[in-house]
C-alpha cells in the first residue's frame, strides 16, 4: 500500500440549521485517505456517514445545511474554500460517488450508451467513434456482456445488477482518484452484491483509486476495507485498521455492533442487540453520545471523551482508554 | 418502473407500428380535422377556387349550397366564402404556429430555470408568472395589440404574452419533482453543468407534459386570435381570418346569416378537435390509464 495521503479531512463539522434547532449531522470528524486504500465508514442510519460523503463532494443540501468548520484537503487544496464552479470540475474527474440505488440513477429517456458518453465527454474531447470505443471498453470493464449492443439499450431493458454496473461504469468513466461508494449494494441480491464488490476491487486495482466505502455491514468491511471509521452520532468513535478493529474493538459501540453480527459457528437463539435508540442529532447529550446505551458507562462519561490511542493507527473515543 | 415504460420516446420496436397504432386508439376524427386544417392552410392557393380578396359584384350574397361555382356562397361584396375560409386556415396557422412556438420556448425556459434553481430566482420568476396569469388574457392581448399594432405579429406577441405563463408554471411544477430524482443527482456528482442538466436530464422528462399542454392550449390560442380579430384588434379588416369573418357577418346576422355562421362553425370544430386530441394525448401518456388498457 502506498502511503501518500490524497484526502485529508480535519475536524469537519456539517450542521443543519432547522426551525427545531441545529442538527449536528457531522460533528468534528477527521481522517486521512491514502492512495489506493479503502476506508470503510460504518455506522447506523443517521450517524452522519452519507453527510460526510456529501460534504466531501461539496453537495451539502443548501440552504439549511452548512459546513461550519474544518477542512477537506485534496491535492493540497481545501475543498471547502472552492467555488461551485471549481467543485464541478473536481466532481467526477477527481472525486466521484457511486449511488445507492441503481434502479433510479439512470435517466429513463436515454440509452445507456448516451449516459456513459455524457460522462466521457466531460473528460475527453475526442471523435465520436473514439468515445464510443471508450464507452464499450468501460462497459466491458464492469463486465457487461455484449457491450456494443448494450450501449443502445435503455435502462428499463436491463436488470438491477446490470444497471448498477452501468452506474459504476459512469462513475469511473473519468478515472477519479477517489471513489465514494454509499452503500452501493444494499438494493442488490446477495449473489450480485458479491460480484459487485469484486468488481469494485478490480476497478480499484486497475485504476489505483482510493475508495471510501460507506456501509453498515461488517461483512463487507472485512472483505473490502483496509481501514475503518466507526461513526456514531456525527462523530468517529473508533478508527483503526481492519484487523485491529476485529481483533481488538475498543469502543463499546463497536463491540456491541460486532456482537450483533451473526456467527455461523455458534448456535444462538437470539442475537444480541443494542438497547435503546440512537440519540436525536439536534439534542445530543453533553458527554459521550453513546453513554445512555452503553453497558460499561461510568460517571466520567457525562464529559465528552477525547481521542485515545489504543495502538499504532488505532484510536477510540472512550474514557476507558484514558490511561488513568 | 412506472415512468420508464410509459415514455413514448423509447417505445421498443417489439410491436409493429400497425399494431401500435391500433392499440393507441387514435382519435381519428379530431386528427383528421387537424390534418385538414393543415392542408387547407398550406395549399390554400391550390384549393381555393377564387381569390379570397376579390369581390365580384355580379355574384353578391349567394346563400351556401345554391350555386355550383360558389359552393358556400358569397358575402355582400361577392367574395367567395369557401376561398375565404380556406385562406382563413392559413391565417390561423400564421398566427398560431409562431405564437405557440414562442410561448412554449419562453415558458419552458423560464419553468426549467425557476424549477431547477429554486430559491430567490424561482420566487421572482414565479411571481411574474402569477402576475401574468392574474390578468384576463383578452385584456392583456388587447393592450399589447394597441401598443404594437394589428396584423400577424401584433397578434402573435399578444397571444405569446398571455400564454407563456401557463407553460412556465406547468413545467416548473414538473421540474420540481424531476430534479429530486437520482439520475439528476448522479449528473451533479459527475460534475455536469446546470445548463446541461436542465436540457439533457430535466427537459426530456417533461416533454410528455409539454405535449399535452400544447395540444390543450392551441384551442384557446385559436379562440383568442379569433376574439381579437372579432374585436377589430387582430388581423386587418378584410383579411381572410375567421374571427374577422364572424365580425363582418354580425351586422347581417338575420338576413345574410351564413356570413357569421360558417366561420363560426369552423372555429368551433377546430377548437374542439384540438381539445379532444389533447385529451387523448393526456390519457395516452398517463401511466395509470395505460396500465388499465
Amino acid at each position: 500500500m502506498e502511503n501518500e495521503v490524497i484526502l485529508s479531512v480535519n475536524d469537519l463539522r456539517t450542521h443543519f440549521f432547522t426551525r427545531s434547532g441545529v442538527v449536528k449531522a457531522v460533528d468534528g470528524i477527521s481522517f486521512d485517505l491514502r492512495k489506493g486504500e479503502t476506508l470503510g465508514i460504518v455506522g447506523e442510519s443517521g450517524s452522519g456517514k452519507s453527510m460526510t460523503a456529501w460534504s466531501i463532494l461539496g453537495m451539502v443540501p443548501k440552504p439549511s445545511g452548512q459546513i461550519v468548520s474544518g477542512s477537506i484537503v485534496y491535492q493540497g487544496e481545501d475543498l471547502i474554500q472552492k467555488s461551485e464552479q471549481d467543485m464541478r470540475d473536481i466532481r467526477g474527474s477527481g472525486i466521484c460517488m457511486v449511488m445507492q440505488d441503481p434502479l433510479t440513477s439512470l435517466n429513463p429517456v436515454f440509452s445507456v450508451g448516451n449516459q456513459v458518453l455524457e460522462s466521457l465527454r466531460l473528460e475527453y474531447t475526442e471523435s465520436k467513434q473514439t468515445l464510443r470505443d471508450r464507452a464499450v471498453d468501460l462497459l466491458s470493464k464492469v463486465r457487461i456482456p455484449a457491450p456494443e449492443t448494450r450501449l443502445d439499450a435503455f435502462p428499463h431493458q436491463m436488470s438491477g445488477g446490470m444497471r448498477q454496473r452501468v452506474v459504476g461504469a459512469i462513475s469511473i468513466a473519468r478515472s477519479p482518484n477517489i471513489l465514494i461508494a454509499d452503500e452501493p449494494t444494499t438494493s442488490l441480491d446477495a449473489t450480485i452484491q458479491l460480484q459487485y464488490l469484486r468488481l469494485l476491487k478490480d476497478i480499484q486495482e486497475q485504476t489505483g483509486a482510493a475508495i471510501i466505502f460507506i456501509t453498515h455491514d461488517f461483512g463487507i468491511v472485512a472483505r473490502m476495507c483496509d481501514r475503518v471509521a466507526v461513526m456514531y452520532a456525527g462523530k468517529i468513535v473508533e478508527y483503526a485498521e481492519v484487523e485491529q478493529l476485529f481483533d481488538n474493538p475498543s469502543h463499546p459501540y463497536t463491540e456491541a455492533l460486532l456482537e450483533s453480527v451473526p456467527d455461523l459457528d455458534v448456535d444462538v437463539d437470539t442475537l444480541p442487540s443494542i438497547e435503546g435508540q440512537p440519540p436525536s442529532l439536534d439534542d445530543l447529550p453533553d458527554g459521550c453520545a453513546f453513554a445512555p446505551r452503553c453497558p460499561v458507562a461510568f460517571e466520567k462519561c457525562s464529559v465528552y471523551p477525547g481521542q485515545y490511542d489504543i495502538e499504532q493507527g488505532h484510536t477510540a473515543r472512550c474514557w476507558r482508554h484514558d490511561g488513568s | 418502473m412506472a415512468v420508464t415504460d410509459t415514455n413514448v420516446l423509447q417505445m421498443t420496436s417489439t410491436a409493429s407500428w400497425r399494431q401500435r397504432i391500433k392499440e393507441a386508439r387514435l382519435p381519428w376524427v379530431p386528427l383528421a380535422i387537424i390534418i385538414l386544417v393543415l392542408i387547407l392552410g398550406i395549399f390554400s392557393e391550390l384549393i381555393a377556387p377564387f381569390d379570397p380578396e376579390a369581390s365580384n359584384l355580379k355574384a353578391r350574397v349567394i346563400p351556401p349550397f345554391t350555386n355550383g361555382e360558389h359552393i358556400l356562397g358569397t358575402d355582400i361584396l361577392g367574395k367567395d366564402i369557401f376561398s375565404r375560409l380556406v385562406f382563413g386556415a392559413r391565417t390561423l396557422l400564421q398566427v398560431t404556429v409562431p405564437a405557440m412556438a414562442i410561448a412554449v420556448l419562453v415558458g419552458t425556459a423560464i419553468g426549467l430555470v425557476a424549477g431547477y434553481s429554486g430559491r430567490w430566482l424561482d420566487a421572482i420568476l414565479m411571481r411574474i408568472t402569477d402576475a401574468t396569469l392574474g390578468f384576463p388574457s383578452i385584456l392583456v392581448a388587447m393592450l399589447i395589440v394597441t401598443l404594437i399594432g394589428t396584423g400577424v405579429w401584433g397578434v402573435v406577441f399578444a397571444v405569446t404574452a398571455t400564454t407563456w405563463a401557463r407553460f412556465a408554471r406547468m413545467i416548473r411544477g414538473e421540474v420540481l419533482g424531476t430534479k429530486e430524482r437520482d439520475f439528476v443527482l448522479l449528473a451533479k456528482i459527475l460534475g455536469v453543468s446546470p445548463t446541461t442538466i436542465m436540457l439533457r436530464h430535466l427537459f426530456p422528462n417533461v416533454i410528455n407534459t409539454l405535449m399535452v399542454m400544447i395540444s390543450l392550449t392551441i384551442g384557446q390560442v385559436i379562440l383568442l386570435e379569433a376574439s381579437l380579430s372579432f374585436l377589430g384588434l387582430g388581423m386587418k379588416p378584410g383579411e381572410p381570418a375567421w374571427g374577422i369573418m364572424v365580425a363582418e357577418g354580425r351586422a347581417q346576422l338575420l338576413t345574410v346569416w351564413w356570413l357569421a355562421l360558417l366561420p363560426g362553425i369552423m372555429i368551433t370544430i377546430v377548437v374542439m378537435a384540438c381539445n379532444f386530441f389533447g385529451d387523448w394525448l393526456r390519457d395516452y401518456l398517463d401511466p395509470k390509464l395505460r396500465r388499465s388498457r
